[in-house]
């Protein structure tokens, strides 16, 4: 969608602008470089999602990346929808049950147990994904003071969002720059602003382990979970693109009705 | 048009309210009869898509204001619901936000060709001045729509904006305050902003209705700029310029429809897709694209109160211009020299724009974007004043028609 064509018809020159701006920063290794550029299937005016890197994207991120990102806007039950990942119903719902919700007040109206814990019940289809740390400064004390960013939105909040991340997530393990200095407890990430990154190497080979037989490298991960991410941001991509079909064929139609009608009823006028 | 009413009832309802509220009159005469001039151009069809996109625009408005909820802590969660959960949501979302877009392109193309032809020399210089003032309701209605998802941009647009008002000398903060209801942006700056942004949309239609009303007097001017002399320079409005002006509604709606369903956050900031937080800034905020040129007029100038005030002269100068054009001659088609001006003033508002959308240290070639924002501003208040007054008296423009119908036939 980003590279749709008419962003250059519209002609803000936009391109100019980026391309100066990354000249001036190619000699300045504290900026991020421009993200690499991978193919998926979503993107252009026909394209979908790939069933099984939804699949299996989801898979990564309730295996890793769960772990510290939430995931607030999205419900299980979306899970089951249509133009989304394609579980059943009773898949959802058994997604769901594997997640302990904060439960709502018991009988006693309590809501923590004899050793103050938060008591939990099963997620059901209803709930949204819980966050993995009860609030901001939880997070924050538990990930070297950095706050891991929720990713509901993460593809639509970051220019250029499915190469951003792909490549964030396949660009560790670089030498740093000759002179360059990893901040302690940080990582360098040359695709992050800084190059400094809080967030630790999450994906390895064999992070997880794919049940379709793909073999899951750190690239083929990365892939399957910036396109379940790009779902978790737009779900209802497939419809609107479905839809919009539709409704340039009548526009475009209707259009030539109009056309015909007002050249027929002009053509006394002179 | 100010001529005697054409219209005589036919049926017995029809007797009986034209001689007590004679609305089947008032649309017979114009809408339906209503001489148009035959010459108007593809140019001429913005006025009903503007038409259309206001009451796309309260229609889809008020259906979100039925899912939306103005609260700091819930607005941005919202509008996520009504992109996922609310049925059909995420459509009637995007007409909106796209919608703002497109209902900008709109007017600018409606006042440049107003611009163009002369269409606020007398006996218009009303209509034009209220379509200057619809023009600023409608910024001041994007300004407080663009902050309710309550994104980053939202928020520290807000700030942005709002923060001019500090530049007031004395009493500058506390205006700030009392319009803010806090100290600072926050949930009670956002519940009015709410209030406002569903009350101005009426004023709006409220004041199109006085431009129609005020255009319908002395009626359209045309490319020529020459007046209406006989019959034969006219159509009735019905059918000629319904039928012409639907054909341009569906194809604008055609390049509407292309933004709305395959690049439907392509006038959108990636930052607005963050729940606002007022202790996190944004590395470059940036208003939405209509404004930019404006924005860039406003930094261009080192100090605050004065780029405030260029900034609100920049959109004020406009109610002037019926007077600051001196000229006899209407349509730019008969002035050699305006003709040229006023390409470059078109040219100079999309280079002010681009300024407006960069960095504030950015430069070109060497040249600091800064500098070239002030060359653009002082051209934009230059083509006002002197450019306009001094063109019109020493310009020759070129030999007028006789009437509209003569260059027609002659072609």
């Amino acid at each position: 969608m980003k590279h749709f064509p008419l962003r250059l018809a519209l002609g803000l020159s936009l391109a100019f602008g980026v391309s100066t701006a990354a000249l001036a920063q190619a000699a300045d290794n504290s900026h991020r470089l421009p993200p690499k550029k991978e193919e998926f299937s979503f993107e252009g005016p026909f394209g979908t999602y790939d069933r099984g890197a939804l699949q299996r994207g989801f898979q990564v991120y309730k295996e890793v990346c769960g772990a510290c990102h939430a995931l607030q806007h999205v419900a299980f039950h979306n899970l089951a929808e249509r133009g989304g990942p394609g579980f059943t119903e009773a898949q959802a719902k058994g997604i769901a049950a594997g997640y302990k919700i904060p439960a709502e007040p018991n009988d006693k109206g309590e809501t923590t147990d004899d050793k103050g814990e938060r008591l939990t019940r099963p997620g059901i289809l209803a709930d949204y994904f819980p966050s993995p740390f009860p609030n901001e400064n939880a997070a924050r004390a538990n990930n070297g003071g950095a706050l891991p960013p929720d990713l509901s939105m993460i593809i639509k909040a970051r220019e250029a969002g499915p190469n951003y991340v792909y490549s964030i997530l396949t660009g560790f393990h670089q030498t740093p720059p000759h002179g360059f200095a990893v901040t302690k407890d940080k990582y360098y990430n040359p695709y992050f602003e800084g190059r400094n990154i809080g967030m630790p190497p999450p994906l390895q080979a064999n992070s997880v382990t794919y049940n379709d037989g793909t073999k899951a490298t750190v690239e083929q991960e990365a892939h399957d979970v910036v396109t379940f991410l790009a779902w978790a941001s737009e779900p209802k991509m497939e419809e609107r693109k479905q839809m919009g079909f539709s409704v340039l064929i009548f526009l475009i139609a209707f259009a030539g009705v109009l056309f015909a009608a007002k050249k027929k009823l002009w053509a006394d006028v002179h | 048009m100010s001529g005697p009413s054409t219209y005589t009832p036919k049926s017995g309802i029809e007797k009986w309210l034209d001689q007590r509220l004679p609305l089947p009159r008032l649309m017979h005469d114009t809408i339906h009869t209503f001489p148009t001039p035959k010459n108007l151009n593809w140019w001429y069809v913005f006025g009903g898509i503007l038409t259309f996109c206001l009451v796309t625009q309260i229609v889809t408005g008020i259906v979100l204001a039925m899912h939306y909820k103005p609260d700091a802590t819930l607005a941005f969660g919202s509008v996520e619901k009504i992109m996922r959960e609310v049925n059909y949501g995420w459509l009637i979302r995007y007409i909106h936000a796209n919608g703002a877009s497109m209902f900008f392109l709109a007017v600018y193309i409606h006042m440049f060709r107003g611009l163009y032809y002369g269409s606020y020399k007398a006996p218009r210089e009303l209509i034009w001045i209220i379509g200057v003032l619809i023009y600023v309701l409608m910024t001041a209605t994007a300004f407080f729509g663009y902050v309710l998802p309550w994104g980053q941009m939202s928020f520290w647009g807000a700030t942005v904006i709002t923060n001019f008002f500090t530049a007031i000398p004395l009493i500058g903060t506390h205006i700030a305050t009392w319009l803010w209801g806090d100290f600072a942006v926050g949930d009670a700056t956002l519940n009015r902003f709410f209030s406002l942004h569903y009350l101005l949309p009426f004023v709006i239609a409220g004041v199109v209705g006085l431009h129609i009303w005020a255009l319908h007097v002395p009626g359209n001017n045309n490319p020529l700029g020459i007046d209406v002399k006989s019959p034969q320079d006219t159509v009735p409005f019905h059918p000629y310029y319904t039928v012409k002006d639907a054909f341009g509604l569906v194809v604008f709606l055609i390049f509407f429809a292309l933004f709305v369903f395959y690049a439907p956050e392509f006038f959108g900031n990636p930052d607005n897709a963050i729940e606002a937080n007022p202790l996190v800034t944004p590395p470059e905020i940036v208003p939405e694209w209509y404004l930019l040129p404006f924005y860039a007029i406003l930094r261009s100038i080192p100090n605050k109160l004065l780029g405030v005030i260029a900034l609100g002269a920049a959109i004020l100068i406009l109610a002037f211009i019926p007077w600051l054009d001196t000229s006899r001659v209407r349509s730019c088609r008969f002035r050699p020299t305006m003709k040229w001006l006023f390409w470059f003033f078109a040219i100079d508002c999309v280079i002010l724009g681009y300024c407006g959308s960069q960095p504030v240290d950015a430069a070109i070639a060497g040249i600091s974007l800064v500098w070239i924002a002030r060359a653009g501003a002082l051209y934009y208040f230059g083509f006002f004043f002197p450019i306009m007054p001094l063109v019109g008296i020493f310009e020759t423009p070129k030999p007028l028609p006789a009437s509209i119908s003569q260059p027609v036939l002659g072609e």
